[in-house]
């Protein structure tokens, strides 16, 4: 298999005269874990979207180990998955309901003992018979996280996966995430704000503004090159230049 | 079986567990499944006692009403517990999960099928068991001419169903009171209870062109003339692939206008 997992070419998304993805081309390598960072409106949802094929691309070709995800996309997905704590789980299922249901639809066998594991890891294991819409939101976030890790993905794609978490069951998360990229050299493409859990856990770093694709690089390369000392910084530096413009037009 | 097939099956089970463990989790949707169906059966069955000795049209043949509302019961369960089963995805906002995994849009849309059908059977068949222990009225007696009756009645449900749950995919959960009422529409040109005849000239054709006004005249024919209309019934399977081609294009293409404008990620409570 070659080494280049996601590949992306000139992808653009518009929503009639709104341009919301602006062709962007990009590569994600085996085995790295990717920040996706921008502001509201930067174009972060709806790459995801696009990649994941809920969303149609207006323009370009995202192709996934090495399958045209517009076309076949269903040749992909069985290694793939996704969480994001604004995709809900059934809230009147349980959530071993909801894991039994999900493992069903990616067919993996010994359910029951994958259940048993990441409700263990994902400190669940005590929610598991109540459904998921009594779950705090931070559960809700670790139930979701679960789902997303049943299939062991050679592909995983994570919207905001420390939301509403307190710091210390995100900082066991994000140990989680570590561990579990080193031991399957998974690819993980990460879309959060928390800069600081992009400079724990990502490799490289896309910038998104306005729909483009703006900066990339790794978090301490970026970090010299703004000259700053916090990715958040950097952060900062690269949506305010967005408001500078707009005022100078 | 090829591997290929028993995974397809495996996802088609799985969207069926899922409503199976929402109904078990959830007592009064078990009791809803046969709630309605028995409730009307058993409202027919009264007024069918009080016309039988007032109608000569209903006492020339017992069981003419309470069979006719158990096959319309058929087609409004059908399409209902489709519908309602594609829109508890959105309700949970779960779309957006489970298009990304590997259940494709055609077994989510035969496991919606599937849940459809053991939904229907609970609730009619639970019906027409009490229609026989309260009206001593056998819909079964119908024999083979029931099950081709059943079949398409079921059909022409899950067409209406599809294009229902499109609409609510397009137009969002505005459009949901949509999903309850659009069978009613077809009600008055069925002919559940009366003749085609009786229709005003104009409205004739347009009962003509869907499937259940060949059904339910076919079921007079058997339990008044005591005949089997060959003639209806292949009427009806003709209109009702025509409903089923229709019916399954316009989800897709509804599914596909929800790809271009995001619509999976953004369907919810």
């Amino acid at each position: 298999m070659s080494k280049t997992i996601v590949s992306v070419r000139n992808l653009s998304k518009q929503y009639g005269g709104v341009v919301a993805v602006d062709r962007i081309s990009f590569d994600l390598c085996r085995g790295s874990t990717v920040g996706l960072l921008g502001g509201n409106g930067a174009g972060k949802t709806t790459t995801l979207g696009m990649l994941l094929g809920l969303l149609l691309p207006s323009s370009g070709e995202i192709r996934i180990f090495g399958e045209n995800m517009i076309r076949h996309r269903h040749r992909a997905l069985p290694w793939m998955n996704f969480s994001s704590p604004y995709v809900d789980l059934p809230h009147r299922l349980t959530v071993r309901e909801n894991l039994i249901i999900y493992g069903h639809l990616y067919g993996l066998t010994g359910i029951k003992s994958r259940i048993t594991q990441l409700a263990s890891d994902f400190d669940l294991t005590e929610f598991l018979d109540r459904p998921a819409g009594k779950l705090s939101a931070g559960q809700k976030t670790r139930a979701t996280l679960a789902k997303a890790l049943l299939n062991e993905p050679r592909l995983l794609l994570l919207d905001e996966p420390t939301a509403s978490m307190d710091p210390d069951t995100a900082d066991v998360i994000r140990g989680y995430l570590e561990n579990y990229q080193r031991e399957t050299n998974a690819t993980i493409l990460l879309a959060s704000h928390n800069m600081s859990e992009v400079e724990r856990l990502c490799s490289d770093v896309l910038v998104m503004r306005a729909g483009g694709l703006v900066e990339r690089g790794s978090p301490s390369n970026l970090i010299a090159r703004f000259g700053r000392q916090t990715l958040e910084q950097v952060f900062l530096d690269i949506a305010r230049d967005r408001d500078k413009s707009r005022d100078t037009a | 079986m090829s591997i290929h097939a028993y995974q397809t099956w495996i996802r088609i089970w799985a969207m069926a567990l899922r409503h199976y463990y929402l109904i078990r989790g959830s007592w009064p949707r078990l009791l809803e499944l046969i709630y309605w169906p028995a409730l009307q059966m058993t409202l027919w069955g009264f007024i069918t006692i009080f016309f039988e000795t007032h109608s000569s049209w209903v006492a020339q043949a017992a069981g003419i009403l309470i069979s006719a509302v158990l096959l319309w019961d058929v087609m409004f369960r059908a399409q209902i517990s489709l519908f309602l089963s594609f829109i508890e995805e959105i309700w949970s906002r779960n779309l957006g999960h489970l298009f990304v995994s590997p259940l494709r849009p055609s077994e989510l849309i035969a496991a919606l099928l599937l849940v459809s059908l053991v939904r229907t059977l609970i609730g009619v068949g639970g019906a027409a068991i009490l229609a026989i222990i309260l009206f001593d009225v056998s819909v079964f007696s119908l024999g083979i001419a029931l099950a081709a009756f059943f079949a398409n009645l079921i059909v022409m449900g899950w067409a209406l169903g599809l294009i229902v749950s499109g609409l609510v995919l397009r137009f969002g959960q505005g459009a949901e009171s949509l999903g309850w009422a659009a069978i009613f529409l077809v009600q008055p040109i069925s002919g559940v209870y009366y003749p085609i005849s009786i229709l005003p000239d104009w409205l004739q054709p347009i009962a003509a062109a869907i499937p259940s006004a060949h059904i339910f005249e076919g079921l007079r024919a058997v339990l008044i003339d005591e005949t089997f209309r060959m003639d209806l019934l292949f009427n009806a399977i003709a209109l009702n692939v025509a409903f089923v081609v229709v019916s399954i294009s316009i989800f897709f293409m509804i599914l596909r206008y929800a790809r271009i404008h995001g619509q999976l990620l953004q369907l919810g409570e």
